[in-house]
């Protein structure tokens, strides 16, 4: 088992997919040991049921004002347990691989199913899954000097930029996850899923003004992130919104046009859209797209896709935390909704076939659906045109984050770097504000779609029902008619 | 009142685990190390349509660690207690320790800052834990039957659910501290939906919860509660764009409280993340008003006996009557501002960092419907949503519903517009407070009024 602070060097191609005690080793989960569980979780009934093994090694640094203060990592390892009534589910989870405690585990989780029909687990086929993120070097196996020296090169990066940059706090996050999913419907699927994520923050000071910028990003990738994007384009990066920031005029406050800058602007889709569109609010009718599956839900230039399968991309798995191989899900072609994405007992719901967006954080935490990679296809138009066709808007480039009501639509995105478009053209850049709009009404207000559709560099982590998962969204740059712009000018 | 035997024992197990651990740590040769142990139960149950949705049971156990080596540090964390695991666990945290610098201010407190007694704050109901799964069936089932059945308007219900939890947690420090701490929670809440015009659904969400199961509100109450917000808020508009008086609704109002103590903690002061950064003794809000964080009241949900790094605490005036006396401070926080600390730490076994026990807004003696009084047209504010504050600049815009105001009295409900100003003059701005403070969350307020602020809209 790799440690922290010792190198790895160079991974060989030999090394085995994966270092967890449950698929490695003298705890390894055997199939007759795996069926033993799930055959006592559904000894009292059920329909179906399923163990989650989750393995997670992290390794993190985080330097403030040029010196690392803390080193910190670990590992944390444990097994879920589930059975499904219908709709009900039943959920322990027990945080070792003793079998006694899984057995306890399955017994509790069978509470649900007093005195129903029982099945008996199938036999388990192992399945081979093409991975869409093979790593060659797992960040959290990098020798811990070479991870300073990143944080050192984001760090030294901002603070040369410019002399105005007076301070920079970095970190850098890496994780090795494993998992493995055992059903009582046959399937035993492992899935190693790694993850780098390096965010850096400045602040500029002008005379008495200060302001910040950040920057940031990542993965399912290894060492090779870096040299595709360097650490020194995220230092430059966040000095630059730190020092744009030092310019910022208060932002208009109303309704108005605002165009979206290409990659980070997905955060609207996942709010706009994507949340209400997660079957678990349709199947309990509380979501405002309950009912609407091929009905217009917004202009004939937006189709949006769930795409799980995106290379290196922070939303992807390469299979879903039930054990479902996922695919594209199509959510709305041509501004007519397609579909909704499922989990297994949405999927049951709906007489679909389940569409392998069942996540969950963690052993902890039961599945439910949700978004993997969110994306709007490019259109036609040329970005310049875009910008040149409104006459007083807009330009929204980088946020901080969304929310979404799901049941009216109403949802919110905060910019933290925009700015003003008068005449067709960019002019001041603009305080932090919020934009308020509302899904269906605002997409059907999307009157171009750009050709350069950008994915967004992985910061985004979702949250719902208190459970957090990291996503990635992507578009091309859109124009909105109607949006209201929370400013202070009035 | 005593917490049971059985809780005392399991805190004496928890004990020697973190003293043993400690010894290794001192063999190891680190200069300082805190170790947090943590034991937790928890019980979730949801009921939709009178159908159980969920039955979650679940034990936990986590063992963390801070460790100081020639002022380098390390945090890890594990939840293997075996001999051997934790050997080596505590050995790679040591190691890790390696990889950062330096720093001559990260070492701990003075011993003689540690405390050796603490408060009972009543923090730990028996009655919790016992709480089966078949009880909590029926709370949730009859919290979301009241919410049904209160107004035929209401069409579904995202489900009633009844959730508890219990933990124990013990700290050992190498500077000699131990402290033992248990609590309960548990609560109860529904979201009841009403239909409205063009397929959009109106939620109506509300909850009761607390340390004490008896001092829940009743299913029917809640349930009820739910149900009449869902059904006021049917039929919303946009108003027009422009200067408003705006009061928030103690829940609302209780999310800008927040920000102004994300805002005081010594962590954000020092690394400039904040607008009150360099204020201390200036007039940072109307005289009206007075925030204050108060660790030790008996029952409440942040309530501490001692802070993360085993120091007293005591109730905090970080802003009187306007003017900002004080921020939230640990000990490296303190350090690197050069003031005293206020044994505002927290993350035991973790990084230390300054953190909020019970923070609120003083109240005033207005009842909350004397707020609207002379108001002509303004907006009444029950919900936020989103991100947008910047603690750098007090930057503060956010989307927001509620209802209007008209000639001092709620009228139409209002939804999808924001409430922008920057928060350093929306807290000189707040003209009146009223008087229905409850520490039902960790961070509370009693409702208040702002004279004016930015409403976007139509």
């Amino acid at each position: 088992m790799p440690r922290t602070g010792k190198s790895t060097g160079r991974t060989s191609a030999r090394r085995p997919r994966g270092e967890a005690p449950f698929v490695f080793g003298p705890q390894a989960i055997d199939p007759e040991l795996a069926q033993r569980v799930l055959a006592r979780a559904l000894e009292q009934g059920g329909h179906f049921a399923d163990l989650y093994f989750e393995y997670r090694r992290s390794a993190s640094l985080s330097m403030e004002d040029g010196r690392v203060r803390t080193a910190g990592g670990g590992i944390d390892m444990g097994v879920g347990v589930r059975v499904v009534m219908g709709s009900a589910v039943g959920y322990a989870y027990a945080e070792s691989l003793e079998p006694d405690e899984m057995l306890r585990a399955a017994e509790t989780a069978s509470q649900i199913a007093r005195a129903g029909a029982t099945v008996a687990p199938v036999a388990v086929r192992q399945r081979k899954i093409r991975s869409a993120y093979p790593v060659e070097d797992e960040v959290v196996d990098v020798e811990g000097a070479a991870r300073v020296e990143l944080l050192r090169r984001v760090d030294q990066a901002a603070r040369r930029h410019d002399r105005k940059i007076k301070r920079v706090d970095a970190s850098l996050v890496a994780v090795h996850k494993e998992i493995l999913v055992v059903t009582s419907d046959g399937v035993m699927a492992h899935d190693v899923r790694p993850m780098v994520r390096m965010s850096v923050s400045a602040v500029a000071r002008r005379g008495k003004r200060t302001e910040t910028g950040s920057s940031g990003g990542g993965g399912r990738q290894g060492l090779a992130y870096f040299e595709a994007v360097t650490p020194e384009d995220h230092g430059i990066e966040a000095a630059r919104v730190a020092l744009v920031n030092l310019d910022s005029k208060p932002a208009p406050a109303g309704t108005m046009p605002v165009v979206l800058a290409p990659g980070d602007s997905g955060i609207l889709l996942h709010e706009a859209v994507g949340h209400g569109l997660e079957a678990d609010f349709n199947r309990k009718r509380t979501s405002n797209y309950t009912d609407c599956i091929g009905r217009s839900v917004a202009s004939p230039l937006v189709t949006v896709v769930d795409d799980p399968r995106l290379a290196g991309s922070r939303g992807s798995i390469n299979v879903d935390d039930e054990g479902v191989t996922p695919r594209e899900h199509r959510l709305i072609v041509g501004g007519k909704l397609r579909g909704y994405m499922h989990d297994r007992i949405s999927a049951e719901f709906f007489g679909k076939r389940p569409s392998g967006s069942g996540r969950r954080e963690s052993f902890r935490h039961v599945t439910m659906p949700r978004m993997s990679n969110t994306l709007m296809e490019a259109g036609e138009d040329a970005p310049e045109d875009i910008i040149r066709s409104v006459k007083r808007g807009i330009y929204a480039a980088k946020y901080s984050g969304g929310q979404v009501n799901i049941s009216n639509g109403d949802f919110v995105f905060s910019l933290t770097e925009g700015y003003l478009i008068e005449n067709g053209k960019l002019t001041a850049p603009l305080k932090g504000v919020n934009l308020i709009g509302n899904g269906p009404a605002a997409l059907r207000t999307v009157s171009m779609v750009g050709h350069d559709f950008m994915l967004s560099d992985g910061m985004w982590t979702c949250g719902k029902d208190g459970q957090s998962v990291p996503v990635g969204v992507g578009m091309p740059t859109v124009k909105v008619d109607e949006l209201t712009v929370g400013g202070t000018a009035v | 009142m005593p917490r049971p035997r059985a809780i005392e024992k399991k805190l004496d197990r928890l004990s020697r685990i973190a003293e043993r651990s400690l010894e290794r740590l001192r063999d190891l040769g680190v200069d300082h190390a805190e170790v947090a142990v943590g034991t937790g139960r928890e019980l979730e149950v949801s009921v939709r349509q009178g159908e159980v949705e969920l039955v979650k049971e679940a034990q936990s156990s986590g063992l963390s660690v801070r460790v100081v080596r020639d002022g380098r540090m390390a945090t890890s964390s594990t939840t293997d207690f075996r001999d051997e695991s934790l050997a080596a666990f505590l050995a790679r945290a040591v190691e890790m320790a390696e990889l950062s610098e330096p720093d001559e201010l990260a070492g701990p407190p003075s011993p003689r800052s540690l405390v050796k007694e603490w408060p009972d704050l009543d923090l730990f109901d028996p009655a919790t834990d016992r709480i089966r799964a078949g009880r909590a069936i029926k709370l949730a089932t009859a919290v979301e039957r009241a919410a049904l059945r209160a107004d035929a308007r209401i069409t579904t219900s995202e489900g009633g659910s009844f959730g508890r939890s219990s933990g124990c947690s013990v700290l050992a420090t190498s500077g000699g501290f131990l402290g033992r701490n248990a609590g309960t929670y548990q609560s109860l809440v529904v979201q009841a939906v009403a239909d409205d015009e063009g397929g959009k659904k109106r939620k109506g969400v509300y909850w009761s919860g607390g340390r004490f199961f008896g001092e829940l509100e009743s299913a029917a109450e809640v349930g009820r509660e739910a149900a009449s917000r869902a059904v006021a808020s049917l039929g919303p508009m946009k108003i027009p764009t422009g200067h408003y008086p705006v009061v928030f609704e103690k829940a609302a109002a209780r999310a800008i409280v927040g920000l102004v103590a994300s805002c005081v903690l010594g962590d954000s002061v020092y690394r400039q993340r904040s607008y009150l950064a360099g204020r201390l003794g200036d007039t940072i809000a109307s005289p009206q008003v007075s925030f204050v964080d108060d660790p030790l009241i008996p029952r409440a949900p942040g309530s501490r006996p001692y802070d993360g790094e085993g120091r007293k605490v005591k109730k905090i005036a970080v802003c009187r009557k306007g003017v900002l006396r004080s921020y939230l401070l640990d000990t490296y926080s303190s350090r690197k501002l050069d003031l005293r600390p206020t044994g505002s730490a927290s993350g035991g076994g973790g990084v230390p960092h300054s953190s909020t026990s019970n923070f609120y807004l003083v109240p005033g003696r207005m009842a909350p419907e004397r707020l609207l009084k002379g108001i002509e047209r303004g907006l009444f504010v029950t919900r936020m949503m989103g991100f947008g504050f910047d603690p750098t600049t007090g930057n503060f815009s956010r989307g927001a519903e509620g209802f209007l105001i008209e000639n001092g009295e709620l009228t139409s409900p209002v939804s999808e517009v924001t409430v922008s100003r920057n928060l350093d003059e929306l807290l000189q701005g707040i003209d009146a407070v009223a008087n229905d403070l409850e520490h039902k969350t960790s961070v509370s307020s009693p409702s208040f009024r702002v004279d004016q602020m930015t409403v976007a809209g139509s």
